[in-house]
């Protein structure tokens, strides 16, 4: 490994944390993954003899498993993991015609990142928020309701350095080192931020609550 | 008579930091904790039993059955996972539920594992949601805090310890045995049943896996009482439920309502097709449940009734698609992602979706012959019952329920060299289809 002194007993410490939270080390695997992904971008050779270190695991056992999750990545990932959802019912609703001009506009491929390393491009499947189709993930926060032009817009944004407000999420996008971090099970303080609850989430109580319904009190 | 709209879960996500502690005990949050806490475990499962409850994620199976089947208690652990998993696609009802209100989850998560005597309880949320993952961080924080969660809880001398897991993306993980190899840090693959995790589940141990919604709704029946709860519904299928509605609708969302209420009623709510279009097909549950046309708009959505017109209640996603979407191609991209999504473990799962979507693809490129409709169907014939976990199964439903209903749509990318469709028609933006870009793969 050839992580700095100061990395690895960071790492070290995480990674204790994370096994702390099972009754069996190898549970943290997944979480020890995505906190690699937090300080190397990416699911790096160094980062699974880590993982293998502090789970008594061999690099190959470690690595069968990272290459079975797609949001591990093997190679460096942009500063910003942007999806554009192209399951039949974002793809009919648009999500095709997204995915293709914003193809265009960035000159990427599914996988691929900007020379710039800001930018890398993926279709996704579907992500849990059809109500908003058609739906867009910038490092996994989400863009409802996108158009070609909104999406290429955020794109933008992101390579000139603006900040970025997901529809639904916190004031703006974190970068994917930042986000992996979260998903290692480490709080930002970000959980208060909020855009609303989103029209079609409020759809059905919004509906009832016109009718004056609600389900009868015991 | 109409079927009325039936708030509860969602009930306060319309209020002020609705995912808040506080939110949520200003609203009663916490009391049917403190009510199941004074209540005989066994009663608890009794009552869930009564309620009738049967599994949100898809496969209906009876809640408190499943509770019911764990092994007497042998001193040793035992585990209440939650699927927060949720894949299918069409789906998006957890999601919008532990990002309003992680606290129902929570809650029910504390009564369940107290009823099933369990000291340590998992959720398992997909990872490609933060935002929902820090919602329940925060709140899982705050109910430790206040004394839900931990050692003694509400002074009862019961203690639960709850993590919460953020899986890496892999739709295979919302099977629950895949989901458990995941927990355990394998990549996740299906294991062979029996033994049921009722049984052998986590670490081998008794494990009871339920979905977000089911768990959620465990607090509101323990509060309000198992006579509330089955007041709504039909005979078989007691209480609300989430009924997604998606695609071409002029207001898609959550509507929370008894189960056996029709689309066309939720059409009513939802501002019915978008205007100048009509329905041409529906999924009920997803896109592993075989598609519906406007012939069943009344057909009320129970597992029995669902069940009995061809098709299945499953997760309550309703996709919904008008006259100009084509066929071929929404069923050809569920099929790529059925492709992308099988783990490789079984034959037919991995190489049928494999050859499937290479066919669709050629039909919808006008590259197809007759004789591929018939494959599709043989290769189908291939797969129903001999993959080895549902998603196989999930995979065909889309492509036989089409092929039975529209198969002169599939005829028509034959004979007309292509799809008479044109896509620009279908998005819910304006483009000309002339304005061609450079494709990329």
């Amino acid at each position: 490994m050839t992580y700095d002194e100061g990395t690895l007993a960071q790492l070290t410490a995480d990674a204790q944390q994370i096994i702390g939270r099972y009754p069996v080390a190898r549970s943290a695997l997944l979480p020890l993954l995505h906190l690699v992904q937090s300080v190397d971008g990416f699911v790096s050779p160094d980062g699974i003899s880590f993982c293998a270190d502090q789970l008594g695991l061999t690099d190959a056992e470690v690595s069968a498993v990272a290459t079975f999750y797609t949001q591990y990545k093997r190679r460096p990932n942009g500063e910003y993991q942007v999806g554009v959802c192209t399951n039949t019912l974002c793809a009919i609703m648009g999500g095709d015609r997204i995915w293709d001009e914003l193809s265009s506009h960035c000159g990427l491929r599914s996988g691929e990142t900007s020379e710039d390393g800001q930018i890398t491009l993926e279709r996704i499947e579907c992500n849990a928020a059809c109500d908003y189709a058609p739906v867009m993930m910038v490092n996994w926060e989400f863009f409802d309701n996108q158009t070609p032009e909104s999406a290429k817009q955020v794109v933008d944004d992101l390579r000139a350095g603006k900040d970025v407000t997901p529809t639904r999420g916190p004031s703006k996008v974190r970068t994917f080192k930042e986000v992996e971090r979260v998903l290692a099970g480490f709080e930002d303080g970000l959980a208060n931020e909020d855009q609303g609850a989103g029209g079609p989430t409020l759809a059905g109580l919004e509906a009832a609550k016109a009718s004056g319904w609600k389900a009868e009190q015991a | 008579m109409t079927t009325q709209l039936t708030p509860v879960l969602s009930a306060i996500w319309d209020q002020e930091k609705s995912w808040t502690l506080d939110t949520y005990t200003k609203n009663g949050g916490y009391n049917a904790l403190k009510k199941a806490l004074a209540t005989p475990p066994t009663d608890l499962i009794q009552a869930v039993k009564d309620s009738g409850l049967r599994g949100r994620g898809g496969a209906g199976f009876p809640t408190g059955m499943k509770w019911g089947f764990l092994p007497p208690d042998d001193g040793k652990p035992r585990y209440l996972v939650v699927n927060a998993d949720e894949s299918e696609p069409g789906t998006c009802k957890d999601i919008p539920t532990m990002l309003a209100n992680p606290h129902a989850l929570i809650e029910g998560v504390a009564i369940t594992s107290f009823a099933i005597g369990s000291n340590h309880a998992f959720i398992y949320l997909r990872g490609e949601v933060v935002h929902v993952y820090r919602r329940l961080l925060q709140a899982v924080r705050e109910a430790y805090e206040a004394g839900h969660l931990g050692q003694n809880i509400h002074g009862k001398g019961y203690n639960l310890e709850l993590t919460v897991h953020a899986g890496a993306g892999a739709y295979i993980c919302g099977e629950e045995t895949a989901l458990l190899d995941s927990l355990e840090g394998r990549r996740g693959q299906p294991r062979l049943k029996p033994p049921f995790p009722a049984v052998e589940g986590l670490y081998a141990r008794p494990t009871v896996v339920n979905n977000v919604e089911s768990i959620a709704s465990v607090p509101a029946i323990v509060d309000k009482g198992v006579e509330w709860f089955t007041s709504m519904g039909t005979e078989r299928s007691k209480g609300m439920g989430f009924f997604s509605l998606s695609g071409h609708v002029n207001k898609p969302g959550q509507y929370e309502a008894p189960l056996g209420i029709t689309l066309r009623e939720l059409l009513e709510y939802a501002g019915g097709i978008r205007d100048g279009h009509e329905l041409k097909f529906w999924t009920p549950g997803g896109s592993s449940t075989p598609i519906f046309t406007a012939e069943h708009l009344d057909t009320p959505l129970d597992y029995e009734s669902v069940g009995a017109a061809g098709s299945m209640l499953g997760t309550r996603a309703l996709q919904i698609f008008d006259e100009t979407t084509c066929v071929v191609r929404a069923v050809m991209r569920w099929t790529e992602f059925y492709k992308h999504e099988s783990c490789g473990k079984c034959t037919p799962c991995r190489e049928g979706t494999y050859w499937l979507t290479l066919i669709l693809k050629r039909l919808e490129n006008g590259e197809g012959t007759m004789a591929d409709i018939q494959q599709l169907l043989d290769t189908c014939d291939s797969i129903l019952g001999r993959a080895f976990c549902a998603l196989g199964d999930g995979a065909t439903s889309s492509i036989t329920s089409s092929i039975k209903l529209f198969r002169e749509e599939y005829e028509a990318h034959v004979t007309g060299a292509g799809c008479p469709f044109d896509h620009a028609a279908s998005a819910l933006f304006p483009y000309a289809t002339a304005s061609t870009v450079e494709v990329s793969a």
